[in-house]
């Protein structure tokens, strides 16, 4: 036994399977002091936090991603598993061991930490979520289960006051008598023979250990007899979607104003302040233009991601991926692809993101390629301003607004184009190899943890707002540049934007644009909305010359003169395509690990665009609207 | 016979009530008798998706019942098993053999 406290910090690690409460105790842990960041080259997150002990050991927490067994299937198990077998070449193997059970469904946990013995290192078995367990009249053994494992077992509940003390007191314990060197590493692959005795052992040890009250119709089933109904679920689906959208778009709206009101009397104190010249139109350009364009998409990120967490929590995604699996299969796609679609109606960088559910490598890069075709919040003030400037605010039979109606066709479009393209890249790449199986648990519904839905909201607000202040700061300094030099010569009448580079690419590629009903400037404004699409609408303004106190109404007059109707349904069309956003590029080139997807996008979407606005310029042309 | 029966998880050969488990609708509620899957069905090998199912608590003599089914082609279907709910489609459920 040692008597003082080891100076440098244990390192500890979470190890359970999915849904066994595994964050909500990491959470409980940790509180606030945690730093969430990635595992080198792979975009699995990596959650490390630090506590003290009672006896004042100081303690490092890793929270390792959640698996069903060491036979890692995606990149987040396979952390997992390297890191518990000493494979991984930054994470260094815990010294000890947390392993979380679910105490209301111990089946997968006591499996996870059969399998874990073999690894030879240290372990407590957390039994976690006692209390619900307790008020379902589940009575577990722990001296029994300690007895079989041959490791301590304590209960702990990561949301009772006190509920942890029980396992603060054990990890004083354990380390006091000064911790076993670990032993060897036994694992191997299993085959389906020893999955076989591994379960027979579980049931054993549950047998041995654990009471069940006779399964009764728990709340969850009744749930579930309407939620998972074949057609009141979809129907529950569509309504919740519908909610959602309204909360995104309706709610979020006060705050975005309110963000652009903020920039915009930046913006007007830079110009009073700092003389006409380079410096103010960097800062009001570039910086407040590009990156306040970014982030007053943020409270439209936070309801959605507050949506999705909650839903998340509750258990009702899974079900969701279940109700939708069918109609996505039908476009190639995997039931768990909606939600990423879904939150690309948001922004399609967080829909990105998401796709790390999905395990099976084709079906996420598939996701990642159709993610932004679906439209996105930054698409709005383009089709907005194109619509009002084109589509006579008139009334179809009294009641639907033709705007409201191209509108929606717009949007249509894109979740139609979608799972096209997705149906036809599983004809043409995948026609042969059955997709994927869809096998999937469909958790006990739980009440979300306001703290740990908090948590959460805040590291993907401060991830969002990190990118927007990197990646996409540094984006928008390079179409600043390339919009602003060179710079025009003294006493020059035209727009100064007519003299840059921009304008020579724009004029460059006017040619390849002229077949689509794209005059020079509309070529010319593409170039600086490659930061963001809805910068387009400042890019015109500017080739334009249209003063920014005009607004957008001024604008919308005068490309109302300006543009053949043919020109404007086609450039409504190039929008529904186009990759006007190089944020997105940036995060499929670091989400799939590879420039070749974003080649992969940018030539199939560009191509798309070209060709779909080619098809609408050509054929309204012919309705006589050129 | 084609299994052998020294095997630790030799179980009898599939009989004529034994049924897959994908043909089956809501309501029904049986027992595994065995896991047979065919390399050819599925986008996985047959070894694979034997372990695979029987991770998901698919072992002989499990008690199973479908709670559910989607609304086309009832596919999806949730089923519960050894005290969880999964969900799976048809054709995968099709390797699992109960009685």
């Amino acid at each position: 036994m040692t008597d003082a406290p080891r100076s440098d910090p244990f390192r500890l690690a979470l190890v359970g399977p999915p849904n066994c409460g595994k964050t909500a105790l990491f959470n409980a842990l940790t509180g606030a002091r945690q730093k969430v960041g990635n595992y080198a080259g792979v975009t699995v997150e990596r959650k490390a936090g630090a506590f003290v002990t009672p006896a004042g050991q100081r303690i490092e927490l890793i929270d390792l991603p959640g698996t069903y067994s060491l036979r890692a299937r995606s990149p987040d198990e396979i952390v997992t598993r390297d890191v518990v077998l000493n494979h991984h070449p930054d994470e260094p193997p815990p010294e000890l061991m947390l392993v979380v059970v679910d105490s209301v469904a111990p089946r997968a946990g006591l499996r996870l930490a059969m399998e874990l013995l073999a690894t030879g290192l240290p372990m407590i078995v957390v039994l976690n979520m006692i209390d619900i367990a307790r008020h379902r009249k589940i009575e577990i053994d722990t001296a029994a289960l300690s007895d079989e494992l041959g490791v301590p077992v304590i209960s702990s509940s990561a949301v009772r006051k006190g509920g942890l003390e029980m396992l603060r007191a054990q990890i004083d314990t354990t380390l006091a008598f000064g911790l076993p060197e670990p032993g060897p590493n036994l694992w191997t692959p299993p085959d389906a023979a020893d999955l076989r005795l591994s379960h027979r052992a579980a049931d054993r040890l549950i047998d041995r250990a654990i009471t069940h009250p006779p399964e009764y119709d728990s709340l969850t089933h009744r749930i579930d007899r309407v939620l998972l109904h074949p057609v009141f679920g979809l129907g529950f689906l569509l309504v919740l979607l519908f909610v959602m959208f309204q909360a995104v778009f309706a709610g979020a709206a006060p705050f975005m104003d309110l963000i652009d009101a903020g920039f915009a009397a930046l913006a007007e104190t830079i110009t009073a302040v700092l003389p006409a010249g380079l410096a103010q139109s960097f800062l009001t350009d570039a910086v407040i233009g590009g990156v306040g364009g970014v982030i007053i998409f943020l409270p439209q990120i936070v309801i959605l991601f507050l949506f999705i967490l909650l839903l998340e929590d509750l258990g009702y995604m899974a079900r969701a991926a279940f109700l939708m699996d069918r109609i996505m299969g039908g476009a190639g796609l995997h039931g768990r692809a909606f939600i990423p679609l879904l939150s690309s109606f948001a922004c399609a960088i967080p829909g990105i993101m998401a796709t790390r559910v999905i395990d099976n490598p084709r079906d996420r890069i598939t996701t990642i390629l159709v993610a932004p075709l679906m439209t996105c919040s930054a698409r709005i003030p383009v089709y907005t301003l194109i619509v009002s400037a084109f589509i006579p605010a008139r009334q179809i039979g009294g009641i639907i607004s033709l705007q409201g109606l191209v509108m929606f066709g717009l949007y249509a479009a894109g979740i139609v184009s979608a799972l096209v393209v997705s149906a036809v890249a599983k004809f043409l790449f995948a026609r042969r190899i059955p997709s994927p199986p869809f096998m999937l648990d469909l958790p006990d519904y739980k009440v979300p943890r306001p703290r740990s839905v908090a948590i959460a909201l805040w590291t993907r607000a401060a991830a969002f707002l990190r990118r927007a202040g990197t990646t996409i700061f540094s984006m928008t300094v390079v179409i600043w540049v390339l919009a602003t030099f060179p710079q025009p010569p003294v006493g020059a009448t035209e727009p100064a934007i007519l003299y840059s580079l921009a304008a020579k690419i724009g004029q460059v590629i006017e040619p390849v644009l002229a077949p689509i009903g794209f005059n020079w400037q509309i070529s010319v404004a593409l170039i600086p909305a490659m930061a963001a699409r809805e910068i387009a609408v400042a890019g015109l303004a500017t080739v334009y010359s249209i003063s920014d106190t005009g607004g957008d109404a001024a604008l919308a007059t005068l490309l109302a003169s300006q543009w053949s109707l043919a020109t404007a349904l086609s450039f409504l069309v190039w929008f529904i395509f186009a990759p006007q956003c190089i944020s997105t590029l940036a995060v499929i080139r670091r989400e799939t690990g590879s420039a070749k997807w974003v080649w992969v996008s940018v030539g199939y979407m560009f191509a798309l665009a070209w060709s779909a606005a080619f098809v609408t310029y050509h054929l309204a042309v012919a309705l006589g609207w050129g | 016979m084609m299994l052998s029966p020294d095997l630790p998880h030799a179980t009898q050969a599939p009989l004529a009530e034994h049924q897959p488990l994908g043909t089956l609708h809501r309501g029904f509620s049986g027992h595994v008798h065995s896991i047979l899957a065919a390399d050819h069905s599925a986008a996985l090998p047959a070894a694979e998706m034997e372990r695979r199912l029987i991770e998901l608590g698919f072992v002989e003599g499990a008690r199973v019942t479908i709670l559910h089914e989607g609304l086309f082609g009832r596919d999806p279907i949730a089923v519960r098993i050894n005290g969880s709910t999964v969900a799976l489609r048809r054709r995968e459920a099709m390797a699992i053999l109960v009685a």
